[in-house]
């Protein structure tokens, strides 16, 4: 028998998508789609989202870039009548891809997230400024150029105010036990995995 | 009543005593009302007004009485007197609450509080006190047709109240279609599980209760009657027994759509698609375990309840309606199936979730919590082959036409009432089908229906009531329901039927005029035998003798004088309100002469709804023409022609007649009477073309109580129409 509109990718949401356990819990009212302030840019709005999963279409859900597309403004938290962390689900399926790999090439949401994670797990600190850099940087080095240039009036004006140190550049102070933190994330990362249902 | 002893009472409160000349006023009452004495008093609703009436009344001195003052709707309990006739005439909401107070109005509001106290001296001129009718005794005994939840929760709470019951079930046993249900939807919180049905333990109960005597395999053969003495003959095992009741309960439910109806969803093709009753079938033999295909044993892995199977569509054979319960029945079951296996795949494929009822949302996110999915989806086709369902449909949410597979379908089918004969189909049709109550009314052997096969009843306003007094209709035989609301429905339908018998036992009317005493009566010698009374009486309270005069039976009417407004000759009549009422009272007034620019206009006001109305207009203080007089009617059915020529040829010059809204959606409270007194008007052009009068003179409209602001509106539109076309010319 088909896999369409079986309740196995469901079931796998709600085992290993943070929050996925509500995602049952749709009632399709369209509440939250209504009330995206990004809505006409998504591909598939939340309540599409939701039957997706309900109707089994796993690749297209994970490869789909619409989640990335959520700026946790959480109106449709607010606003779901059913009372779904909507904007936490969107997250939690986001992340969920990225771990199966499945993110689409050149997802720029997924590509600054992960740009951000290394900045912060090096030292266990942001970075701001090579973090800054390598946001500019990240679609080639012309563009990235081009992005520095419209930035320097700001960057300069940081610098005569004292909002940022020139030097961070050299790799900048970290946290106590930057071994300590990456251990500490290593073992997270472990334990979740081995909690997660194999499909 | 021999001797009639009439007098006049005044009221000054409320400002009536400083608009208006009461003076002037009480010369009229006397000179041309023709009242023996005439009293006023500054506040006559108080005590020591209201002594002074019952002390003239213990007295002697009155036995009719007019009271000028408020509208007929207010202080009733103060102006309430035994054995007397009283006719009311309404100054304050109906004069001074609806004129400007000013002196350039004085002369014409005077002259509409004169015409008020002429007219309501005209009528109680005419009146009598009515006398209950002694026709029926009291007979605590009921009987409740249909052993189902609804019959047996009716005659339960019957038999509790103190009153013989007569259950009747057609089959072998009680329970109805509640039988064969495995559980039921909760009717208790935390309304997440399926509940037990408690039907056996109710039948029990019925089948124990010492008041309560049980007929299985039994048929009412014949009902004839009325309200107080129904006489009621019950089949059963080839003999009969023939029972008098008070009054009849009809809970006779309902039965399933027939779903071979749908050959596109192959029910009947393959024993795998089953509607609601077949799973709830497979669910019993489970009884607990895992629910089993009927093709060949296989546990179900997957099941897809098609929601709206055939109804809620207009397409040929299908049911228009929303049956109101399947939503949640399908919730239920597919929890059957999770209950025994968590991950048996149970889909509902629906258009849009209905869950009425106090819990329904409640069990609507416990389906959802136990992994019952929901597609919003119209099902187009279900096809068997190769030891599975194919099932076609569209999803609705991603607009995609979807081929999906299924180890069961179930359809979630609707109700189809079992009503009995409709009574306004052919002779030939009407054969064919079966009778529940064989009433022996002119009328026909069942109660008449409204839409769908339902019985007629008005869907909030009185919810119980039927069109033939004295039964009243409860469950799905009213309208699509669940056990839930069918046990609400039968309760309330007992409480009717207790309140029914006991009225009738005192002489006193059902609603909506509910403790009326008085009744038609018909002067035989003058009937011409048209059978327009028996036909247009809404309730079949008039039944025709061999030589097909009517034959009134008062314990059936619900007095609304509707066979007073059919009657061409004007034999019909009530003690307190008949033709020379309303008539003598409308000639009453004081007609201005052609030369004196003060038309008078007719308002005759169904006093259900547009008298309240007018009363909340003059509490608003709207003001409306002072040209215009009013008279309520107990219903614009019992509006009689002759009033609207008499009224022509005694110069007035505009009829307005308004009366509740007709229809399927009818506001009627007697159900007919709005929709008769419309068809009776439409051919009213006749007569006003034999006077050589304008139609726009005459006109008919609905109106509803909240109509404050267009009845005024109406009224002064009325003016205007009459002021453009001109005074009429029958001025004398």
């Amino acid at each position: 028998m088909s896999n369409a509109y079986r309740n196995n990718f469901l079931r796998e949401v709600t085992a290993n998508v943070e929050e996925g356990e509500w995602v049952k819990m749709c009632m399709q009212c369209g509440v939250c789609s209504g009330s995206c302030p990004l809505g006409p840019h998504w591909e598939h709005p939340p309540q599409e989202i939701f039957m997706m999963i309900r109707a089994g279409k796993r690749e297209e859900v994970l490869k789909s870039n619409s989640m990335w597309y959520c700026t946790s403004c959480y109106n449709c938290i607010a606003r779901c009548p059913r009372g779904l962390p909507i904007t936490h689900i969107m997250h939690g399926l986001a992340h969920y891809a990225k771990r199966l790999g499945m993110v689409p090439q050149n997802q720029q949401t997924a590509k600054f997230a992960q740009k951000f994670w290394d900045n912060l797990t090096k030292k266990g600190r942001v970075n701001e400024l090579t973090l800054g850099l390598s946001l500019y940087f990240m679609n080639g080095f012309g563009e990235g150029v081009k992005t520095s240039l419209k930035m320097q009036g700001v960057g300069l004006g940081m610098l005569k105010t004292q909002r940022m140190d020139p030097l961070e550049i050299l790799g900048g102070h970290g946290c106590k036990d930057v071994a300590g933190l990456q251990a500490a994330l290593k073992k997270a990362r472990q334990i979740e995995e081995a909690k997660a249902v194999k499909v | 009543m021999a001797d009639k002893k009439f007098g006049a009472y005044i009221c000054k409160g409320c400002g009536i005593g400083e608009r208006l000349n009461i003076a002037q006023l009480g010369t009229v009452a006397k000179r041309e009302g023709k009242m023996a004495f005439v009293k006023d008093h500054e506040f006559l609703c108080n005590q020591d007004g209201v002594n002074l009436i019952q002390t003239d009344i213990t007295a002697g001195e009155v036995t009719h009485l007019m009271i000028a003052g408020c509208s007929k709707r207010a202080k009733t309990e103060a102006f309430n007197f035994d054995s007397v006739a009283m006719s009311r005439a309404n100054l304050r909401e109906g004069v001074i609450w609806v004129r400007p107070n000013t002196p350039d109005n004085q002369e014409t509001t005077q002259e509409m509080a004169e015409d008020y106290v002429r007219m309501a001296c005209a009528e109680v001129r005419f009146m009598n006190a009515p006398t209950p009718s002694q026709e029926q005794g009291r007979t605590a005994h009921i009987l409740v047709v249909g052993g189902g939840v609804t019959g047996m929760t009716a005659a339960l709470e019957a038999a509790k109240a103190g009153y013989q019951v007569t259950l009747v079930e057609k089959s072998p046993a009680l329970g109805g279609m509640a039988a064969y249900l495995y559980k039921r939807i909760p009717n208790r919180t935390p309304f997440a599980d399926p509940q037990e049905t408690g039907v056996e333990e109710l039948a029990k109960q019925a089948q124990s209760h010492k008041r309560i005597t049980v007929h299985l395999n039994a048929k009412v053969t014949d009902t004839s009657g009325a309200p107080g003495r129904f006489s009621v003959t019950i089949a059963k095992d080839g003999s009969t027994v023939t029972e008098t009741v008070g009054s009849v309960i009809q809970a006779s439910g309902f039965t399933p759509y027939d779903a071979t109806k749908l050959p596109e969803f192959a029910y009947g093709k393959t024993p795998d698609v089953v509607d609601q009753l077949g799973l709830e079938k497979l669910a019993k033999q489970a009884n607990g375990g895992v629910i089993k295909r009927p093709s060949d044993g296989k546990p179900v892995e997957k099941v897809i309840f098609i929601q709206c199977a055939g109804q809620r569509s207009d397409k040929d054979g299908h049911l228009s309606y929303c049956s109101g319960h399947c939503c949640l029945t399908s919730i239920k079951q597919a929890q059957y199936f999770k209950a025994a296996n968590p991950n048996v795949d149970t889909m509902i494929l629906y258009t849009e979730l209905r869950t009425p009822g106090f819990g329904g949302e409640d069990f609507y996110r416990s389906g959802q919590e136990k992994g019952v999915t929901f597609t919003k989806g119209v099902a187009s086709e279900v096809t068997a082959g190769g030891g599975k369902l194919t099932v076609k449909f569209k999803d609705l949410i991603l607009n995609e036409d979807v081929t999906d597979e299924a180890d069961l379908v179930v359809l979630a089918t609707g109700m189809v009432p079992v009503s009995g004969v409709n009574i306004e189909a052919t002779p030939e049709v009407q054969a064919t089908m079966e009778s529940v109550l064989n009433l022996s009314y002119r009328q026909g052997k069942d109660m008449p229906q409204l839409v769908n096969g339902f019985t007629d009843s008005h869907f909030i306003c009185f919810p119980y009531e039927t069109r033939r007094t004295g039964i009243y209709a409860a469950g799905p035989v009213r309208r699509p329901m669940d056990m839930t609301q069918a046990i609400e429905d039968a309760t309330g339908a007992t409480l009717k039927a207790i309140q029914a018998l006991e009225n009738a036992a005192l002489g006193r009317a059902a609603h909506p005029r509910s403790g009326d005493l008085s009744f038609p009566r018909f002067r035989k010698e003058g009937c011409t035998q048209c059978k327009r009374c028996t036909v247009e009486c809404p309730f079949g309270a008039i039944n025709e003798d061999e030589k097909t005069f009517p034959v009134f039976n008062e314990g059936r009417c619900r007095r609304c004088g509707t066979c007073m407004g059919a009657c061409p000759v004007r034999v019909i009549s009530f003690e307190n309100y008949s033709i020379d009422t309303v008539g003598q009272a409308l000639k009453a007034i004081n007609v201005p002469d052609e030369l004196s620019e003060k038309p008078r206009i007719l308002l005759l006001a169904c006093e259900n709804d547009t008298y309240p109305a007018l009363d909340m207009v003059g509490m608003n203080r709207i003001e409306y023409s002072a040209f215009v007089r009013i008279i309520p009617v107990r219903c614009l059915g019992s509006v009689n022609t002759i009033w609207i020529t008499d009224a022509l040829n005694g110069g007035y010059d505009g009829i307005i007649l308004m009366g509740c809204q007709k229809g399927d959606n009818y506001q009627c409270h007697f159900v007919k009477g709005s929709e008769l007194a419309h068809i009776r008007m439409s051919k009213i052009d006749d007569t006003l073309k034999q006077l050589n009068l304008q139609s726009e003179r005459v006109m008919t409209c609905e109106i509803a109580i909240t109509d404050l602001q267009r009845v005024p509106q109406i009224i002064n539109e009325m003016e205007a129409t009459i002021k453009r076309i001109g005074l009429s010319p029958f001025k004398f």
